[in-house]
Order: structure tokens, then C-alpha cells, then sequence
């Protein structure tokens, strides 16, 4: 092979240059379109569809909402445990969780959420033992029962490198366990701590506003167990909703509004301390 | 995964950290093929003749971190068994989705300009070897094609090059890319910041030339070879400059946070003053910045007045100290932004795991892996210059002298 070349091994050069030459730039772009172009997942459709009904048709199909009234929640944690048994969330992580906030005379607010505040919280906030503080007792308080926001501009959904997560038609953030790899990108990406990596499954898990129940008429675990109707649950393009009524007649806020997600989840009398 | 002692408030889910050896290993290894290709394309594209003695195996290393840099995820993932999804069914707007296709062109890249590299090599040593045994991976190497005249060698030279010049993008690239996956979440103070990618490549430059010149000059030591003082000169001054640039942007990072001081500041300023104060103060500021920055700037300013023998005894211990600046900078990025809660009220405490599938003694598996196939390379191809190089008695021929062909210019003339 060492010999004088033939018109074989220039055409065989030839194809190999050109193969080079080609190679990486037509596999980017080949890539590229086959990402765009020919692997569409289903949710990307369902997404363009539910978008198009909601620009046209809006008030026809059911988009969910959830309103968290911090103003009623008494603390009793019935909504942690009612999702923990409900949806089996393995201990130590938490789909809903309660935060209680103590603010103190000089300023400080300690907040806690003793396991995600599945227990209540039986024992008020005590006072503290600082002797440069004249009155230690606190001065005032109030629960935060958080849970998943289900951002419409949802930055789990971005990051997903393998299209687990996605958007119902309703609005409702899903992962697809058969598909998540368990990166846990979408974990560190959620600015609410509202995802997990479940220690037995290994995937992302969540919130999921107990979508096997909402879509058979039922109300959420959480919303159905609580005694203060602190959580207020359904159809927002429905104007006769309890949930539209409540949302015609409050000023409500967000978490982390700064951060341009646009959570469904509303609350109704957020401090300016609940992070 | 596991349950960590926290002060202050935690969000529940946070009380685990997702994140953790891999996840600094995985930047790092990548960091390291980065570098050791720019340090051999400064010598094939640039006619930075100076590195020559250590191109060759530059890129050979840049080949075999790269091999081994999705061996740390794979491990991390909860389902690798579904890593490929990732090629099969990327999400558009996911910055991580991009990784099968940046990691797997430049793969191809580097994997077919080393072969046009060694190409001629692999020929010679397919006819010469001295056993009969290898002859038949030679032929395997040489992917069949046996014909070394002067046209094709031009031919392989010239694809060479070009694959060269676009491996730097691609390079840039893949780690700009790694330092985006970072920089891009919005929902992690520490990590937001478009400098991040920037500061990614840069310092994988620095771990790079570090790598290169650790090597370099300690292989040479064992085997009673002559260091190449130029080259060791090249190597400090462009480990040098990168890293001014390089611990500029960093400082530059941290500074802008307590300027702008918003909201995530208060947390942040704890975060760096208490649990990140050995790794970030100490190892990757003083240790693996000021020392090396003092040490090769000397080299650098006196150049030939200092002693050959001190030179290379300030490249090693730079070398190491750069290397732990970039590993305490990947440390600090992860693991710090990890350390704290999104509540920005409490902080996790974090213990590296010596065993476990995660833990340290499985991370220093992964990473001595390249070396294990850089020492094979070495047993099969010349590992520092072209196959004269290669121990006498491996051949029964003598490869013939030749004029070895550098850049464009060069080639031409």
C-alpha cells in the first residue's frame, strides 16, 4: 500500500477531506434539525394546542389555580399529611409544607417548619433569653403552607434536558417518570424548592395539584383536608368559580414575582418576609 | 443523597443536597481536555513552536480526559440507563440538552484529528514493530489505510490543521458551555451570572496548561530525560496570563455581589466568610492564586536568569497549586451553591462521602482513569514527538528523518 497512488486512493483521500471538512459542522446542524424539526415530544404539542385554546377560547377550557390564604391557615399541618398519604411521599421530603414566621421585637424573624410542619406546631414560639432586649416575647405570627407554584413560565420545564417535565393542557406541571433521568437540573432550577429527587424511584418528583384527582372531579388532598379553608383550589376560566370569585375580590401576590416564573399559586396576605 | 445538619431555615426539600462529587468532577475533567487542546493547538494552529516537545501529548490527554468526562454524570444519574434521551429526545430550551451534541462533535473532532496526527506513525510502526502481536491493532488504528506518500501526509496535514482551528471553538465551547449550565439558573444567587462561563473557561484553560506541565516535566524526571526549558517557559507564561484574567473575573464575581449587595447578598456574604472560607480565602485565593501568581510571574519577569533547575521545580509546585485553585473553583461554584438555602435563611452542612457510589474514593477512580490510557497510548505510540521518539528497541526499521510540517504558513512554503 506503500506504492505509487492509484486513482482509488486519491478518491478515497478526497472522500476522507471532505468528510472531515463536513463531518462536525453537518452533524451539529443534522443534529439541530432533528431536535427541532423531526423529535417533536408530545407535550411540545400538547403546549402549542393548550396555548392556542387559551388565545381563542379562553374561559371554554379548564385552566387550574390555586390560592393560598395565608390569613386563615392555623397551622395544624392536616394538608401534609393529607398529601404524604395520598401521593406516598417518601419521608424527610415534601410535596406541601408549612412555614411558621415569629417575628421579635428587634427586628429578627425566625421562621421553622419543624418536618415541613406535618405535625402542627404544637408549642408557641418561645421567648427568647437575650438580656439586651427588653421585651423578648414575640410580637407577631403567622403559617405559610407553600407548595408547588405551577409557573406558567416555568423555569423546571426550561432546564429539562430530556423533555420529563411538562405542562397539562390545564396548567398543571407533570414529570413523565418514565422518561426523567434523574439529572436533578430541574431540582436545582425550581427557585421554590417545591421538586425532590424521590430516593426510590430516582426521578424529579413534585406537587402535582393531585392531578389524578382534579381530572376526576376531586378536590386536592391538601385542599380538601384543610379545616381553615386556607387553600382554595379550581377552575380559573370558569368567571361562576370559587376560585375566580376569590380572585375578582382579594389582592393577591406571588413568591418571588422578581423572578418572572408567573406562579398559579396565589397568596392572599403575603409578608414581605416570606420568601 | 442524605440528610445533612442545617442551621437557620432550610426548605424541606433542600435538607439533601442533589448535587455533589461528580458534579465538581465532571467541570473539572472537562476543564482539563479544554485546556491541554489549547496548549496543542497553540503549537498546530498558532506556530507556537516552544510546545512543541508537549502538543502531541496535549492532545492525547485532552483526548483521554475527554473520554472519561461523561463518566461522572453517568454515575450521578438516578436512570443512566436513560442517558442516551438526552440525544433522542432533547428539550429545545434546556441549556443541559445540548451536552450529548457538544460532547459527541467535539469528540469526533479531537478523535480524528489525533488520528491524522499519528496516522503515519501507526503506518510506520504497523511494518516495523517488533511484534508480530500488535500488528494487527496497527492496522486497526490506521483504520486500513496504509498509504504514507508525501501527498497524503500533506492531505492528513492540511485536515489536520482545519480540524485544529475549529477544535478551538469547540473546546471553548464545551466548557463555556459547562460554566452556562451554571450561570444560567436563575433560581440560585450564587450561580446566576453571565460571567459564569467565562470564569469556567478560563480557569479550565489554567487547569489545562497545569495538567500539561505537571506531566510534562515529572515524566521527564522519571525517565532522565532533558526538559525542554523553552517549552517550560511557554507553559508557565501562558498558565500566567490565564490565570490573571481568570482570578480577575472571579474576584470581579464575588465584588459585584457585595457592590450591588441586593437581597441574596446578606446569605452569600455568609456563605463565602464561613463555609466556604478554606476552599474559596485560603485554597483557591491565597494557595492556588497569590503563590502561583507570585512564583511564575517570577519565572516570567527573569526569564532565562533564573535557574533551570528552580524554574522547573516553581513549574511543578505551581502546576499542583493551580490545579487545586481550579478544584476548589469548581468546588465553591457547586458545592456552595448548594450549601445554602433557597429560603435564604439557613445553610446545609455538607460532609464529602469516602465511599458510596458518589464519594471521594469513586471520584479518584474516575479521574486516574485517563491516565491509565494515556500509559497505554504511550506503550502503543510515540507519546512527546513524532515515532523517532519512540524506544528503538519497540522497532526493527528506524522511521526515516524527516522535516515535520507545521501551521499554514509553513505548509505552504
Amino acid at each position: 500500500m506503500t506504492g505509487p497512488l492509484t486513482p482509488d486512493d486519491v478518491s478515497r483521500r478526497a472522500f476522507l477531506e471532505t468528510v472531515a471538512k463536513t463531518g462536525g459542522t453537518s452533524f451539529l446542524f443534522g443534529s439541530l434539525f432533528v431536535n427541532t424539526a423531526l423529535l417533536r415530544l408530545p407535550q411540545d404539542e400538547a403546549k402549542a394546542s393548550a396555548k392556542a385554546r387559551r388565545e381563542t377560547e379562553i374561559g371554554k377550557g379548564v385552566i387550574y389555580g390555586f390560592v393560598v390564604d395565608t390569613t386563615k391557615c392555623i397551622g395544624c399541618g392536616s394538608c401534609v399529611r393529607a398529601c404524604r398519604a395520598e401521593n406516598g411521599v417518601p419521608d424527610g421530603y415534601n410535596r406541601t409544607w408549612v412555614e411558621q414566621y415569629t417575628f421579635y421585637p428587634d427586628g429578627e424573624v425566625v421562621v421553622n417548619s419543624p418536618n415541613g410542619g406535618e405535625n402542627g406546631f404544637a408549642e408557641p414560639p418561645a421567648p427568647r433569653n437575650e438580656p439586651t432586649v427588653v421585651d423578648q416575647a414575640p410580637v407577631r405570627g403567622f403559617f405559610v403552607p407553600k407548595l408547588c407554584n405551577h409557573c406558567i413560565d416555568t423555569p423546571c420545564i426550561q432546564v429539562c434536558p430530556v423533555g420529563a417535565s411538562y405542562k397539562t393542557d390545564e396548567g398543571v406541571v407533570l414529570v413523565d417518570h418514565e422518561r426523567c433521568v434523574g439529572c436533578a437540573y430541574c431540582v436545582q432550577a425550581c427557585p421554590f424548592g417545591s421538586r425532590y429527587l424521590d430516593p426510590v424511584k430516582l426521578t424529579a418528583d413534585k406537587c402535582t395539584w393531585c392531578y389524578h384527582r382534579v381530572t376526576k372531579g376531586l378536590l386536592p388532598a391538601c385542599v380538601a383536608s384543610c379545616p381553615a379553608e386556607a387553600r382554595i383550589f379550581g377552575n380559573v376560566s370558569d368567571p361562576s368559580s370559587t376560585i375566580s370569585h376569590i380572585l375578582a375580590t382579594n389582592r393577591v401576590q406571588v413568591l418571588k414575582s422578581y423572578l418572572g416564573t408567573r406562579p398559579r399559586t396565589r397568596y392572599i396576605g403575603l409578608d414581605s418576609e416570606v420568601i | 443523597m442524605h440528610h445533612f445538619i442545617t442551621e437557620g431555615y432550610v426548605l424541606p426539600n433542600q435538607q439533601h443536597i442533589y448535587w455533589t462529587t461528580m458534579i465538581v468532577l465532571y467541570p473539572y475533567i472537562t476543564g482539563i481536555v479544554a485546556g491541554a487542546f489549547i496548549i496543542s493547538s497553540l503549537h498546530h494552529v498558532f506556530d507556537k513552536d516552544e510546545l512543541k516537545p508537549v502538543s502531541r501529548f496535549a492532545m492525547v490527554m485532552a483526548f483521554a480526559f475527554l473520554l472519561f468526562a461523561t463518566l461522572p454524570l453517568l454515575n450521578h444519574l438516578g436512570h443512566p440507563e436513560r442517558a442516551l434521551n438526552i440525544m433522542f429526545t432533547p428539550n429545545a430550551t434546556s441549556a443541559m440538552a445540548g451536552f450529548g451534541f457538544i460532547y459527541s462533535t467535539y469528540l469526533f473532532i479531537l478523535a480524528v484529528e489525533i488520528w491524522l496526527v499519528y496516522r503515519t506513525d501507526i503506518v510506520h510502526l504497523y511494518e516495523h514493530t517488533k511484534y508480530p502481536a500488535l500488528k494487527p491493532v496497527y492496522w486497526a488504528l490506521a483504520l486500513g489505510v496504509l498509504d504514507i506518500s508525501e501527498e497524503a501526509k500533506k492531505l492528513d496535514h492540511k485536515v489536520m490543521i482545519f480540524l485544529a482551528s475549529i477544535g478551538i471553538p469547540a473546546a471553548c465551547g464545551l466548557h463555556g458551555y459547562v460554566g452556562f449550565i451554571f450561570g444560567a439558573i436563575k433560581a440560585n444567587p450564587w450561580w446566576a451570572s453571565p460571567l459564569m462561563p467565562v470564569i469556567f473557561l478560563l480557569s479550565a484553560i489554567v487547569s489545562g496548561v497545569a495538567m500539561v506541565l505537571i506531566c510534562y516535566l515529572i515524566i521527564q524526571w522519571i525517565n532522565g530525560r532533558e526538559i525542554d526549558g523553552a517549552c517550560v517557559h511557554a507553559l508557565i507564561e501562558t498558565a500566567w496570563y490565564f490565570l490573571i484574567i481568570d482570578v480577575t473575573l472571579e474576584l470581579l464575581e464575588l465584588i459585584n455581589h457585595a457592590y450591588m449587595a441586593n437581597e441574596d447578598w446578606a446569605i452569600l456574604k455568609e456563605l463565602v466568610a464561613t463555609k466556604l472560607f478554606i476552599s474559596f480565602f485560603v485554597i483557591q485565593i491565597l494557595l492556588g492564586s497569590v503563590l502561583p501568581f507570585l512564583a511564575m510571574g517570577t519565572v516570567v519577569v527573569f526569564k532565562q536568569r533564573v535557574p533551570a533547575a528552580v524554574r522547573n521545580v516553581i513549574g511543578v509546585v505551581s502546576g499542583v497549586l493551580l490545579l487545586a485553585q481550579v478544584g476548589a473553583m469548581r468546588w465553591n461554584v457547586v458545592m456552595g451553591g448548594q450549601m445554602f438555602s433557597k429560603s435564604l435563611r439557613g445553610f446545609l452542612n455538607f460532609q464529602v462521602d469516602i465511599n458510596g457510589r458518589e464519594g471521594l474514593i469513586a471520584g479518584i477512580v474516575i479521574f486516574a482513569m485517563p491516565f491509565a490510557v494515556i500509559f497505554v497510548f504511550s506503550r502503543l505510540l510515540p507519546l512527546w514527538g513524532a515515532v523517532d521518539t519512540f524506544p528503538k528497541a519497540w522497532m526493527k526499521k528506524q522511521p526515516p528523518e524527516r522535516q515535520p510540517l507545521r501551521g499554514w504558513s509553513k505548509f505552504s512554503s
